[in-house]
């Protein structure tokens, strides 16, 4: 396509006085990136990135501003005229501004200097971002998988305040993804343990750890002490509450999530767009999506998805680069594939919309169907709810040892079957336990068991719903506690 | 340089008193001449963009209020050559911000405004490397052309 690309007054003298230029082009991208070919001078005065325009450079295609079409995508048609328009922004002066846009940013030290060279000879972000970078403050939510990445890489980039929230100790099977934490850690809390290893990558970075549960009553407070929070959560209570609360208090949240080989990661920030409501209103039911701790994860997912996070937070503090606001980055390990959807802000979103019903934070684990709802006397409902036997390991051993006639049912999957499993135990996995049910003999005595106790309890409600009619029993605590309880040789996963 | 006549510098000062606590802005429309130098023909006020709460420190002129200012000028052979705007109880400095969102030869001429009375009246043009301001003279374009 032939276009004409009008040069505007101020830049002409770096067009060689040109007052248009014809180019041919595809879209509006490539006719600026051949004018700034042709006219090298130009190309600082409308970038200010590789490939990134001036915030204040705006184009128009005819009368159009592409930030209304495809932005840089804008296809162009034979005949377009492109022309490049500033906003003219001006104001605020020296110490005034100095104090509102850069917070007064900190000064670094000469050992600060040589410690982060790579950044700083990069002009995108230079002494002023290395500064920026130092006087921010960034909550970091949990410090297990997503954490472990996050942290050591907010920590080496010089984020001058990192606030770390976890309540959780160290166990042995965190230590496949969780690479802040080390085998000598096991039984620590892990904001402990984190903070010695951030601390030893990154002395100048001032790390605050806050052993707590994050909660409706204490996230608001939390949050405004802080410009950025970085979601490392595992759980949807959480993190509807940490969604709520940024919305809430305006900050940026930047997302991820992991499991299995699949891992998600966005920048939900409602002042700029759409927040975690507007992509899911509401959780899915209790149970449907697992845990990494029910599912499983690959080790390193947490290690890419948690870098990305970082590297959002550090664009954000930057105030360069293309963010991930309106966009959810699909990441699949298996396939070593990355999908991206656009993302909207959404008008009724109960939270961040015009008419937003959400002015605090609520209960989110009864949100999130985690807690059996009450009745307005307080009486729980148990609507459905069946009943349910459950038996411990201990008891089981002696009812095995007398020699009671019991059949064990082992819910996992196969390959948990191979890790670890009760000797006298018929293997059907959840998936099937319906469909298989005549394998079981409603004669007998049935104890079924999973990992934990979870999948064991699903299987039962399911098999009672099918219309089995003999006796269920949930072995409390799964297989981990008949090798805490009763057989230390059986394997923990 | 800039030339700018005497009574058109008056026009950029009482703007920034009339608007004061908040910043004015506007385009500046003439031609270059000979010698490379701007000449302001015409003050061409626009309207403040930025929302109330800014306004004492920030001033934005639309794209579209430039196309519609860029237009008049063609209208008339002429060119914009720069804008104003005033630092409400400020020096007639140019701050990092106006560094950051500035263009080359356009002159950036700021008023600053005490008290709601304009004092001084400075233009200031961007280095071509965008490493700073430097201040230009500014000349009433009567008294030079006399």
């Amino acid at each position: 396509m032939i276009v004409t690309i009008l040069i505007p007054t101020a830049l002409r003298q770096f067009a060689g006085g040109q007052l248009e230029m014809e180019v041919e082009a595809g879209t509006v991208g490539e006719a600026l990136e051949r004018l700034v070919s042709a006219n090298a001078d130009l190309r600082k005065h409308l970038y200010s990135g590789a490939d990134t325009l001036r915030n204040f450079v705006n184009v128009y295609v005819n009368d159009e501003d592409i930030r209304h079409a495809g932005k840089l995508e804008t296809p162009l048609k034979d005949g377009d005229t492109i022309s490049i328009v500033p906003s003219i922004a001006g104001g605020m002066v020296a110490a005034e501004e100095e104090a509102f846009e850069k917070k007064e940013l900190p000064a670094l030290g000469n050992d600060e200097i040589a410690r982060y060279s790579r950044h700083l000879i990069m002009p995108e972000v230079g002494m002023e971002g290395q500064r920026k970078l130092k006087a921010a403050r960034v909550l970091m939510i949990g410090t297990g998988g997503l954490g472990a990445p996050l942290g050591m890489y907010l920590t080496a980039a010089g984020v001058g305040h990192l606030g770390i929230v976890d309540f959780d100790v160290v166990d042995a099977s965190n230590l496949q993804r969780q690479i802040v934490h080390g085998t000598k850690d096991i039984g620590r809390p892990k904001i402990e343990s984190a903070k010695d290893r951030l601390q030893d990558i990154n002395p100048h970075v001032r790390i605050e750890t806050y052993e707590i549960r994050l909660t409706s009553e204490n996230a608001l407070e939390l949050f405004r002490e802080y410009d950025i929070v970085v979601d490392g959560t595992d759980n949807f209570p959480t993190r509807y509450l940490v969604n709520d609360a940024c919305v809430l208090t305006g900050k940026p949240n930047v997302y991820g999530s992991i499991f299995r080989f699949e891992g998600q990661a966005s920048v939900f920030w409602a002042e700029r767009g759409a927040c975690y409501r507007c992509l899911y209103a509401e959780p899915p039911p209790p149970g449907l999506v697992p845990s990494c701790a029910e599912g499983g994860v690959l080790g390193v997912l947490p290690g890419i998805v948690g870098a990305i996070q970082a590297n959002e937070a550090i664009k954000l503090i930057l105030g360069g680069g293309e963010p991930l606001i309106n966009r959810l980055l699909l990441f699949d390990a298996w396939k070593m594939r990355f999908r991206e959807l656009k993302l909207r802000k959404d008008p009724d979103c109960p939270v961040c919309g015009e008419r937003a019903t959400i002015k605090e934070l609520i209960d989110y684990e009864e949100f999130c169907g985690l807690r059996p709802q009450t009745n307005e006397t307080g009486q729980t409902l148990v609507e459905e709810k069946l009943e349910m036997e459950e038996m411990t390991a201990t008891e089981l051993k002696e009812r095995l040892d007398r020699g009671d006639d019991i059949q064990i049912i082992d819910v996992r999957e196969p390959n948990e079957y191979e890790i670890a499993r009760l000797e006298q135990a018929k293997l059907i996995p959840l998936g099937q336990v319906v469909n298989r049910a005549a394998e079981i003999d409603p004669a007998r005595e049935t104890v079924v068991h999973c990992k934990a106790g979870g999948r064991s309890a699903k299987a039962i409600e399911a098999l009672k719903r099918a219309g089995y009619a003999g006796r269920l029993v949930n072995l409390k605590g799964g297989i981990t506690a008949w090798s805490n309880e009763v057989d230390p040789s059986v394997p923990k996963y | 340089m800039i030339l700018i006549a005497e009574p058109q510098q008056a026009e950029i000062r009482r703007h920034g008193e009339a608007e004061y606590p908040h910043e004015c802005c506007g385009l500046l429309i003439g031609h270059f001449d000979e010698g490379g130098r701007k000449v302001v023909t015409e003050i061409y006020p626009v309207s403040n963009a930025r929302e109330e709460q800014a306004r004492h420190n920030r001033s934005l002129i639309l794209p579209e209020e430039l196309m519609r200012g860029e237009r008049h000028a063609r209208e008339l052979k002429l060119d914009v050559v720069g804008n104003y705007h005033s630092h409400p109880d400020h020096p007639a400095i140019p701050s990092s911000f106006d560094l950051e969102h500035a263009w080359p030869t356009w002159s950036y001429v700021i008023v600053s405004v005490k008290q709601g009375k304009a004092i001084d009246l400075l233009s200031w043009e961007l280095e071509a490397d965008r490493s700073r301001f430097n201040e230009e003279k500014i000349e009433d374009r009567l008294a030079a052309s006399s």
